[in-house]
């Protein structure tokens, strides 16, 4: 008794009075129930008013389908080009010295501190009849603008910097003596992206590629800018939730937009996944490292 | 193989890391670049490694010049400072790596890569770890896997950067006794960097002293500790006292103290300095008037082991005097704090003063 008593006096002089740790945990699972759950509960529920028939009607709806296809393959076509792209700025400026490295770390970040309006204005300045390559794609047939490519090309600027920016800082902390290391024993570059630094990075990799997917999929300010809006052809899907919901069609606007929060609920799971696998994996390693570099200094 | 480094020179930036150097390493023989940090050991081992391109002057192999060959064809091993071991890949795999790595006709089947990494990890007695990732073991374990690494590769060259650099000092020492050996055992042309001239000279064959981007002095541990070739080597290896004096025709003053040197016969009047090692110091108790010796103050004895070492104090220009007499000598003497003696060089070399010869040293290595 006396002891648990103690212990008391003791947690108490080192933590908050109860009154202000409940207020607290009161204040922010407010918070979170306000601004977290009863959004995604009203998706849910608004979706599913009208009766499951009706939300499944709303999805497979020929111009919902055909919004889900051009995400599906928007995304199809963007995240796989900027892994490449991301995994290649990552390596140049991680492992290598260069003039204008620092610009090109800049430049990287350039989608993330534009608005995307003005980002899917750039192409339509670009692209568009009246813009500068515009007359000659024209002559040539190509289209661009309000098509499915400038969709795909907008969504491929907008969520560049994912890949790029989580592999950097990983790229970076890695060093360079690993690869050196397989090149003296003999290695091509090839064989050392692969077996060396690829093994290295892989779980950074594939978190900036779920982000970069989720990102994709749900992008609207750019691709709305280029995209035209035409019902059945260049709707993606965070477009068609717009135009339905403009039509008063909450049932089906709530229906396609759960989806896209059920991409982004997975999303988040793959991702707290991902960071417990690389944990398990990672902590002993940087433990390990830590003594070593303990020993060092 | 042997190597020849034929007037190296490289620059980083505005950082000039190594001024025309020029080193010749024959088969066989285990060679340490000794110097402290930033002075371009670790540099020259990286252009011999072909990590680094030399901005002038070239890498012989066997007579034969590297420049031009790729890190594949010079068939080097290289051991990092921080082993630079395969965070992902066992142990096993760490030292199967340059096996695998080959291009399919040169390639060994499965079998022979298996017997060959288990002999070599019984080389460096960690077989018992095969399966363990490297982030699983000591500082030493590490170590030795990435010499085992380097080696399963046959290289005709072995470099190793630091070696010893990381590790706490018991386990470095009994390590560089097992690398004198292993290199005993398989007769590699090895180059090893270090900045621990204790190492340096307990474990190469031959020892270059490196400073400011130069070397400064190349030859066995004896030679070098015994008679080095300038101020820097004698400062850089073990503990040296300094006598500032002048020399004129030949003769050397230095406070009350008159020495002979006849190599300064042609200098008049020049400022000099006499290094003298602690242990290459005499004293007496009796005074000596007659310029045989100059007068100090016992400072400190430290009487720990068979050495007994005493911090004098000059009488006349109050600098301090290291000296290691025996304890016999000690005993004899019956010295006490605050005594004063006679203290006399018995082998003193003298530079005359060039503090061109003594460049400031930078405190961070070349990378």
């Amino acid at each position: 008794m006396a002891r648990g008593a103690a212990r008391d006096r003791r947690a108490r002089a080192i933590s908050e009075p109860r009154f202000v740790r409940y207020a607290l945990i009161a204040a922010a699972i407010l918070f979170l129930a306000l601004f977290l759950f009863a959004p995604l509960a009203a998706v849910f529920a608004y979706a599913l008013e009208k009766g499951v028939g009706a939300y499944f009607a709303a999805l497979v709806e020929p111009d919902a389908l055909a919004a889900i296809r051009l995400t599906i393959l928007t995304a199809a076509i963007a995240v796989p080009l900027n892994m490449a792209f991301g995994l290649a700025a990552a390596w140049a400026i991680a492992k290598f010295r260069f003039v204008g490295k620092g610009l090109l770390t800049t430049l990287i970040d350039l989608p993330f501190s534009v608005s995307p309006v003005v980002s899917g204005l750039i192409f339509v300045l670009l692209f568009g009849l009246h813009g500068v390559l515009g007359p000659w794609l024209d002559a040539c047939g190509i289209k661009i603008i309000f098509a499915v490519p400038g969709i795909v090309i907008a969504t491929v600027f907008v969520t560049f910097p994912f890949v790029a920016r989580e592999l950097i800082p990983l790229m970076e902390a890695q060093g360079t003596e690993e690869e050196e290391a397989a090149l003296v024993l003999g290695a091509s570059g090839w064989q050392t992206f692969r077996r060396v630094t690829l093994p290295n990075i892989k779980w950074g990799l594939l978190y900036g590629v779920i982000l970069c997917n989720a990102r994709a999929m749900g992008e609207f300010g750019a691709v709305s800018v280029v995209s035209g809006h035409i019902r059945g052809e260049t709707n993606t899907m965070s477009l068609h939730v717009e135009i339905l919901y403009n039509e008063y069609n909450l049932t089906a606007a709530f229906a396609v937009a759960s989806l896209l929060t059920l991409l982004g609920l997975a999303t988040l799971a793959a991702k707290a996944l991902l960071e417990w696998k690389a944990r398990r994996e990672g902590t002993s390693r940087e433990l390990a490292a830590q003594r070593g570099e303990l020993l060092e200094y | 193989m042997s190597i020849e480094v034929r007037n190296v020179t490289k620059a980083f930036g505005s950082f000039v890391a190594l001024k025309d150097v020029s080193l010749d390493v024959p088969t066989g023989e285990l060679v340490a670049l000794l110097g402290p940090s930033g002075c371009g050991k670790t540099t020259l081992l990286r252009i011999v490694a072909g990590l680094e391109v030399a901005d002038k002057g070239a890498v012989l192999f066997d007579g034969q010049d590297a420049s031009s060959r790729t890190l594949r064809e010079r068939q080097v091993g290289f051991v990092f400072q921080h082993y630079a071991l395969f965070r992902h890949m066992s142990v096993f795999e760490n030292v199967a790596f340059g096996l695998r790595v080959r291009p399919r006709k040169y390639r060994p089947p499965e079998a022979d890569i298996k017997d060959r990494v288990g002999r070599l990890l019984k080389l460096v007695q960690l077989d018992w770890l095969a399966d363990r990732l490297p982030a699983a073991l000591s500082g030493g374990q590490r170590q030795r896997v990435a010499l085992a690494r380097a080696l399963a590769v046959e290289p005709k060259v072995l470099l190793l950067d630091e070696p010893f650099g990381s590790l706490d000092a018991a386990v470095r020492k009994e390590l560089r006794r097992w690398l004198r050996r292993l290199h005993d055992e398989l007769h590699v042309t090895s180059v090893f960097v270090t900045h621990d001239q204790e190492e340096a000279l307990e474990v190469a064959d031959r020892v270059v002293v490196m400073n400011d981007g130069q070397v400064q002095q190349i030859g066995t541990p004896e030679e070098v500790y015994d008679r080095p070739a300038n101020p820097f080597v004698f400062n850089f290896l073990g503990n040296v006292n300094l006598f500032h004096g002048r020399v004129h025709r030949g003769s050397v003053q230095i406070g009350p103290l008159q020495v002979e040197s006849p190599e300064h016969a042609h200098v008049h009047d020049a400022p000099v300095v006499g290094y003298a090692r602690p242990h290459d110091i005499e004293v007496e108790r009796q005074e000596a008037s007659d310029g045989s010796a100059v007068q100090a103050t016992v400072a400190h004895i430290r009487a720990i082991g068979p050495v007994v070492r005493l911090e004098l104090t000059r009488s006349d220009t109050g600098e301090g005097i290291e000296v290691d007499i025996t304890k016999e000598r000690f005993e004899e003497l019956q010295l006490k704090v605050g005594e004063k003696i006679a203290v006399r060089p018995r082998v003193l070399r003298v530079f005359v003063r060039d503090y061109s010869l003594l460049p400031p040293q930078p405190d961070d290595d070349a990378k």
